[in-house]
C-alpha cells in the first residue's frame, strides 16, 4: 500500500457521493488519499481544487486509502483544499446513434461547440471478454482498393489489423485511403466510422477530418480526440471510449464499424508514466509487466457476433519508436492482432507509396476470406507466388550488389525485371486510385509472367493454365 | 460456504484479506457479494492474498471472502470430450445459454452437465479390492472413446456394491467402497481433482513410439515421442499457431486437449469452427469428438490464464490413466509465464530476468515434468506428450522463458521469420531445431516397415547442412560460379524443401502426410538426388538437369497423392529413372544404373 499514514482527513457527504476533503500526496498523474471508506476498484473520480475540476479513476485501494490516477495530471493541484469524490460506479462513456457526425474528447464530452446528445447512455468503458463461442469467424472479404492489402494482406470484416508505421512515414494517408474505399465488393451497407486520436497533432486529425469530410463519412463518423496537447493520462480512456461506443453500434444498432486507432504508441507511453509514478517493477524498456493484456482488452474488442449484425473491424496505427519492430509495444501488438501491415522507409524514399513492405506483412484472416466465391480462385495462389519470388528478389538483389548486376545469370535477371515490375505496377499507386480486387490480381499475374512458368512452384497447375497462360507473356 | 475474512486491499487481480478463519494456502475462495472466483496464494500471520480469477473493477474494501476448503479443481467424468471450457473449467456454452455473448462478472456453471445421462456399464464385481485407478465400469463416451470409470487415485478398500448396467448422470451413485477404516464412499461418474497436483502413476516407462502429427518435416527430421515434451518458439506470425492447430487436428493422439492460454478470441474461433467439420484421417470421426479445448483468451482475466495450463494438463492426466495417448497443446506458454509475472509484480516479489519471478523455471519444469509415459495405477500404458508453444518478445530466443523452456524439453522447433515471410510453411528452421527422439522412436518405424526412414532422414540432414554452406558462398559469388557439384546439391536442397518439407495446411490432400507417404517421397526425392549426382559425375550440364520434367512433377507429388499409394510412388520412381536414363542416353552415356540411395 503506498498511501502514507496521515490526520487531515475530513469525511463529509456531497451530494450522495462520498467526498474527501485534502489528499496525502500528489506525484506524478497520482493522488494518494488517506481514509476513504466504501470505495470500489476502478471506480470513478471526480477532484475539485480552487473551482477546477478534474477527472480520475482508483488505481488501488485498501481499507483507509486508495491511490487515484488523474486523467488531466495533477499539474497545479494542491494538498490541502483538495476535495475528492468517489462516484460509485466505474467510468463510463456515452454511447448514442446521435453521436455519429460529431466530436468529442478523449471522456466523450463534445468539443465542436454542439449541444450534448441527449439520448445517450453511459456505458462502462471497460467493456466485458467476448465469449469465444460467442464470436462469429470473420471471413467477408472488405475491399480496400489498395493492392497491397487486397492482394496479399486481405482484411476480413472483424479483423484487427494494425499498421506499423514510423515518424515520417504516410501511415495516416493509407489509414484515410482505407477508411474512404473499404467496402463489400456487390453489397452496399450501413456502416459507421470510430475515429479516435490519441495523443496525436492537431494537423493529423485535422487531415484525417478533412479525409472523412471529403469522402462524405463525416457524417456517419465520431471522433474522440486526445491531441498532443491534451492531458496525457486521458489517453488511456480515449481508446475505450471510442470501443464503447462502437461495440453499442456494431452489436446493438447493427452497423459495420470501422475504428481507427492512431497512435498507439502514445498510448502505450501513457500507461507506462502511470505505471512508473505507482512505483510498479518494470518488465522490458520500463513498460509494466500487463502491457500486454491491457493491450488486449482494447485490442480484442473487435470482431463479429454470431446472430448479430455488426461488426467491428480495427485498424490500429503505431510507430515503431526508432523503426524497430521489435520493439514491446509493435511487438506484443503483433502477437495479439491478427497480422500487420508494415511501412518502410526504404519504399517511401524510392517513391513508392503507399510503401507498403510486404514481406513482414501479414493477414491471419486472409485465408478464409479469399478464393473462389469471394474475391477469385487464384487469390491464394498468386499472392503465395508474389511472396515466394518477392523474397527470392531480395536475396537476388542482395547478390547484384555484390557480384554486380552484369554478372548474374538469367533466372536471377528476369527475378530483378519481376521486382521492378512489381513494385512500380502493384505496389505502387496513389492516394486517389481505387483498385477493384480483379485488376489488383491481373497486375500480381502481369509481374509473375517476367518469370518462367517453371519456377512458379506456388501455383497449381490448373490456376496456371487460366491465369498465366491466358496472355502470352 | 462460510465467511473466512475480509478484503482490505484491491489492486487488479491480487486481493489481500484479513482473515477470521483458517484458510490454506491454493485453497479455492469466493470473493465479494458477487462471489468471484479466487485462490489463496500466499499467508502471513491474520492476513491472506489472493488472486482472482475475475475483473475485481467494483471490489470494495470489507467486502466479504468466503473459503471452500477445497483446493482448486476440476471435475472429471464423462462429457469432458467435445467440451470448451475457460481457464477454471467453467463451460462457456453454458455460460452463453444464460443468455449473454459477454462473460459477466460472477457468472457461475457446473463444469459438466449434470442432466445428461449416460449409458455405464459395471465391470468390476462386489467384494473386490479395488484401489485407485481400479476399473468400475465404463461409459461410451464418443463412437471411439470408451470412458473407463476408476476409483479415484487416492481410494482403497473394499467394493461392496455397483450399479446395475443402465444410464446415469454424472451425480448418481454407481459404487460404493468400504475403505480400511470401515468408512463408506459413495462414487458416482465423475469426480474432483485439485489443478496443481500431479494424478499419480505406478511408473513411469521409456518412450519409444512416435506420435505422428501428419507433418513430415517434424515426422522426418524432429520426431516427437508419445510422452515427450517440446517446444515451438517463434515471432509473431511465424506459424506457431497454425502448426500446434495442426497438431490438434492431425497427431495421432487418442485425445487431444487444446489450452488456448491468453490468444485471441477469433483463434479459438476458428479451432471450434473448423474441428466439427474435419474428419480425424485414421477414425473417420469428426475431430471435435476427441478433443477439449480450454481458452483463456488474452482479454479475459489473467489470474485464470495461469490457472488454464493447469486445468489443461490435469484433463489429459485424466484420459491418460484410462489407458489414452493424449497430446496436450498449450498456445502459448509465454502468456502463462507473463501472468506469473504479472501476479508476482503486483505482490511486489523481487523479480528475476526481466521481471519475471524467480521462480518460472521451476514452474516451466514442474508443468513439462507432467508429461510423460507411465504405468497407470491400474497397469495399463498410457502417455501425456507437452507441445508448448512459445511466443518470445522481439523473436529473440534468448530471452527467459525460451531459455528456460529448452532446459525442459527435449525436442525444439524453431519457427524462422525469414521462411515465414516467403510464406514457406511450416516455417521450422532446420539449423536450429532439433529432437532427442530419434534414436528412440526409430525401431517403430523398422516395425511398421518404414526401415529407411533413419537412414532418409540422416542423408536430408547432411544436405541441407552442407548446403547450407553453399549457400553462403553462392550469395558472395553468385551459384553459377560454383562446380557443378555443389550446384547441384544446392538444387537437391531446394527441391528436399519445396517438394518435401513444405506442407500447405489449407490444402485438402497436402494438409496430413501418413507415415508411408512421408517416408516415400523423401525417397523419391533423394533418388532424384543420387541420379542427379551420378549425371554430373559423368560430366552432364546442370542445365539439362534442371530442364528435366522430374522436378515439377515432385513438385506436385504432395498435392496429388493422398494416403497410400504404393503404385503412385513406384509409377514415379520410374518415371526419374527413365527420364535420367534418357538424359545419359542422349548425351552419349550407357544407361547404367547408379548405386542406388541409401
Amino acid at each position: 500500500m503506498s498511501a502514507p499514514g496521515g490526520a487531515n482527513r475530513r469525511p463529509r457527504p456531497l451530494g450522495g457521493l462520498v467526498g474527501y476533503i485534502g489528499a496525502q500526496r500528489l506525484a506524478g498523474p497520482l493522488v494518494f488519499v488517506n481514509g476513504p471508506r466504501n470505495v470500489g476498484y476502478g471506480e470513478a473520480v471526480e477532484i475539485d481544487f480552487q473551482g477546477r475540476r478534474v477527472h480520475g479513476r482508483v488505481l488501488e485501494v485498501g481499507k483507509d486509502a486508495a491511490v487515484v490516477e488523474v486523467f488531466e495530471g495533477t499539474a497545479n493541484l494542491g494538498l490541502g483544499e483538495i476535495e475528492v469524490r468517489f462516484v460509485g460506479r466505474p467510468l463510463e462513456s456515452p454511447v448514442g446513434l446521435e453521436m455519429l457526425g460529431r466530436t468529442f474528447d478523449g471522456r466523450g464530452n463534445p468539443i465542436d461547440g454542439g449541444p450534448a446528445p441527449l439520448l445517450v447512455e453511459r456505458r462502462d468503458v471497460n467493456g466485458l471478454p467476448i465469449n469465444p463461442i460467442a464470436r462469429d469467424y470473420p471471413r467477408d472479404f472488405i475491399q480496400t482498393g489498395v493492392s497491397a492489402i487486397d492482394g496479399m494482406n486481405t482484411l476480413v470484416r472483424g479483423q484487427k489489423l494494425p499498421i506499423f508505421s514510423a515518424s515520417g512515414l504516410s501511415h495516416d494517408a493509407l489509414a484515410a485511403q482505407i477508411v474512404r474505399q473499404a467496402r463489400l465488393p456487390g453489397q452496399e451497407s450501413e456502416f459507421a466510422v470510430v475515429f479516435a486520436a490519441i495523443g496525436v497533432s492537431h494537423d493529423v486529425a485535422r487531415a484525417f477530418r478533412t479525409s472523412f469530410e471529403e469522402s462524405g463519412a463525416l457524417a456517419r463518423a465520431a471522433l474522440f480526440l486526445n491531441l498532443a496537447d491534451d492531458p496525457t493520462v486521458e489517453r488511456l480512456m480515449t481508446p475505450r471510449t471510442a470501443l464503447t461506443l462502437a461495440e453499442y453500434l456494431a452489436f446493438e444498432v447493427g452497423l459495420h464499424v470501422l475504428v481507427v486507432l492512431t497512435d498507439i504508441t502514445n498510448y502505450c507511453e501513457a500507461l507506462r508514466e502511470v505505471a512508473s509514478a505507482k512505483g510498479e517493477v518494470p518488465s522490458r524498456k520500463g513498460y509494466p509487466g500487463y502491457l500486454y493484456s491491457d493491450l488486449a482488452s482494447i485490442y480484442e474488442r473487435a470482431g463479429r457476433l454470431r446472430d448479430r449484425p455488426g461488426s467491428i473491424t480495427q485498424l490500429p496505427i503505431l510507430t515503431m519508436p526508432n523503426d524497430d519492430i521489435t520493439h514491446p509495444i509493435p511487438d506484443l501488438t503483433g502477437y495479439i492482432t491478427e497480422g500487420q501491415i508494415v511501412l518502410s522507409r526504404e519504399l517511401q524514399q524510392l517513391g513508392i507509396g503507399p510503401p507498403i513492405d510486404v514481406l513482414p506483412s501479414l493477414s491471419r484472416l486472409m485465408q478464409d476470406g479469399i478464393g473462389e466465391k469471394r474475391t477469385r480462385d487464384d487469390h491464394a495462389d498468386v499472392s503465395n507466388q508474389l511472396y515466394a519470388s518477392y523474397a527470392r528478389l531480395r536475396d537476388v538483389r542482395r547478390l547484384a550488389a555484390v557480384i554486380g548486376e552484369d554478372e548474374l545469370g538469367d533466372l536471377d535477371r528476369r527475378v530483378l525485371a519481376f521486382g521492378a515490375r512489381f513494385e512500380r505496377e502493384f505496389l505502387a499507386q496513389s492516394p486517389q486510385e481505387d483498385r477493384p480486387i480483379e485488376e489488383t490480381l491481373d497486375r500480381g499475374w502481369a509481374a509473375l509472367r517476367e518469370l518462367p512458368e517453371e519456377t512458379l512452384s506456388r501455383v497449381r497447375p490448373r490456376i496456371i493454365e487460366r491465369y498465366f497462360r491466358k496472355e502470352g507473356a | 460456504m462460510k465467511q473466512v475474512g475480509s478484503v482490505v486491499w484491491v489492486s487488479g487481480p491480487v486481493v489481500r484479506a484479513q482473515l477470521v478463519e483458517a484458510v490454506q494456502m491454493m485453497e479455492l475462495a469466493f470473493v465479494g457479494e458477487e462471489r468471484i472466483v479466487g485462490e489463496v496464494i500466499e499467508l502471513a500471520g491474520q492476513h491472506a492474498t489472493l488472486q482472482v480469477y475475475e475483473s475485481t473493477v467494483g471490489l470494495v474494501p470489507g467486502a466479504p471472502i468466503y473459503g471452500s476448503g477445497l483446493p482448486l479443481h476440476v471435475e472429471l467424468g464423462p462429457g469432458l470430450l467435445g467440451s470448451i471450457f475457460d481457464g477454471i473449467q467453467r463451460p462457456l456454452d453454458a455460460l452463453r445459454a444464460q443468455g449473454a455473448d459477454f462473460i459477466h462478472r460472477g457468472v457461475q456453471a457446473r463444469s459438466l452437465d449434470p442432466t445428461r445421462s449416460w449409458n455405464f456399464e459395471p465391470t468390476a464385481r462386489p467384494g473386490a479390492t479395488v484401489a485407485g485407478g481400479s476399473q468400475l465400469g465404463i461409459v461410451p463416451e464418443s463412437s471411439t472413446i470408451e470412458h473407463r470409470i476408476l476409483v479415484p487415485p487416492d481410494l482403497v478398500g473394499e467394493l461392496i456394491e455397483t450399479a446395475p448396467a443402465g444410464s446415469y448422470t454424472i451425480d448418481q451413485v454407481i459404487a460404493r467402497v468400504r475403505t480400511a477404516h470401515g468408512e463408506e464412499r459413495e462414487l458416482t461418474l465423475s469426480h474432483r481433482w485439485p489443478v496443481r497436483r500431479p494424478r499419480p502413476v505406478a511408473e513411469r516407462l521409456a518412450l519409444g513410439v512416435p506420435l505422428i502429427t501428419g507433418q513430415r518435416i517434424i515426422d522426418a527430421l524432429f520426431p516427437l515421442a508419445k510422452g515427450g515434451t517440446t517446444a515451438i518458439p517463434g515471432g509473431f506470425g511465424t506459424g506457431k499457431t497454425v502448426t500446434q492447430q495442426n497438431l490438434v487436428k492431425w497427431a495421432d493422439a487418442q485425445v487431444i486437449v487444446y489450452v488456448g492460454c491468453g490468444e485471441r478470441g477469433n483463434e479459438m474461433t476458428g479451432v471450434l469452427t473448423d474441428l466439427p467439420k474435419l474428419e480425424d484421417p485414421r477414425t473417420g470421426e469428426p475431430l471435435i469428438r476427441r478433443t477439449v479445448l480450454v481458452a483463456n483468451t488474452s482479454d479475459m482475466p489473467v489470474a485464470a490464464r495461469e490457472a488454464s495450463i493447469y486445468t489443461g494438463i490435469t484433463i489429459a492426466e485424466y484420459y491418460r490413466d484410462m489407458g489414452y495417448d493424449v497430446a496436450l497443446m498449450a498456445d502459448s506458454t509465454s502468456r502463462w509465464a507473463e501472468a506469473l509475472r504479472e501476479i508476482s509484480g503486483r505482490l511486489e516479489e523481487m523479480p528475476a530476468e526481466e521481471g519475471f519471478p524467480a521462480y518460472l523455471a521451476t514452474r516451466l519444469a514442474e508443468f513439462y515434468e507432467r508429461a510423460g509415459r507411465v504405468r497407470t495405477l491400474n497397469g495399463g500404458v498410457g502417455s501425456v506428450t507437452a507441445i508448448g508453444a512459445v511466443s518470445p518478445p522481439g523473436g529473440d530466443f534468448s530471452e527467459p522463458v525460451t531459455l528456460h523452456t529448452k532446459r525442459f524439453v527435449r525436442c525444439f522447433w524453431e519457427l524462422d521469420k525469414d521462411l515465414a515471410s516467403a510464406r514457406i510453411f511450416p516455417a521450422i528452421n532446420t539449423a536450429d531445431s532439433y529432437s532427442d527422439y530419434g534414436p528412440e522412436v526409430a525401431g517403430w518405424w523398422r516395425e511398421s516397415g518404414l526401415g529407411d526412414w533413419a537412414s532418409l532422414a540422416g542423408q536430408c540432414r547432411e544436405l541441407l547442412q552442407s548446403s547450407r554452406k553453399l549457400e553462403q558462398v553462392a550469395a558472395l559469388v553468385g551459384e553459377e560460379a560454383l562446380p557443378d557439384e555443389e550446384r547441384i546439391a544446392l538444387e537437391g536442397a531446394r527441391l528436399v524443401r519445396e517438394a518435401f518439407l513444405q506442407q500447405d495446411a489449407f490444402d485438402p490432400v497436402d494438409r496430413f502426410s501418413s507415415p508411408t507417404k512421408t517416408v516415400s517421397m523423401l525417397r523419391l526425392v533423394m533418388q532424384w538426388l543420387t541420379r542427379a549426382r551420378d549425371a554430373v559425375r559423368r560430366r552432364i550440364p546442370v542445365y539439362r538437369i534442371r530442364s528435366l520434367p522430374t522436378r515439377g512433377m515432385l513438385l506436385r507429388m504432395r498435392f496429388e497423392i493422398a494416403g497410400e499409394q504404393a503404385d503412385a510412388f513406384e509409377q514415379r520412381r520410374q518415371q526419374i529413372d527413365a527420364a535420367f536414363d534418357k538424359l545419359l542416353r542422349e548425351e552419349g552415356h550407357a544407361p547404367a544404373r547408379p548405386v542406388t540411395a541409401g
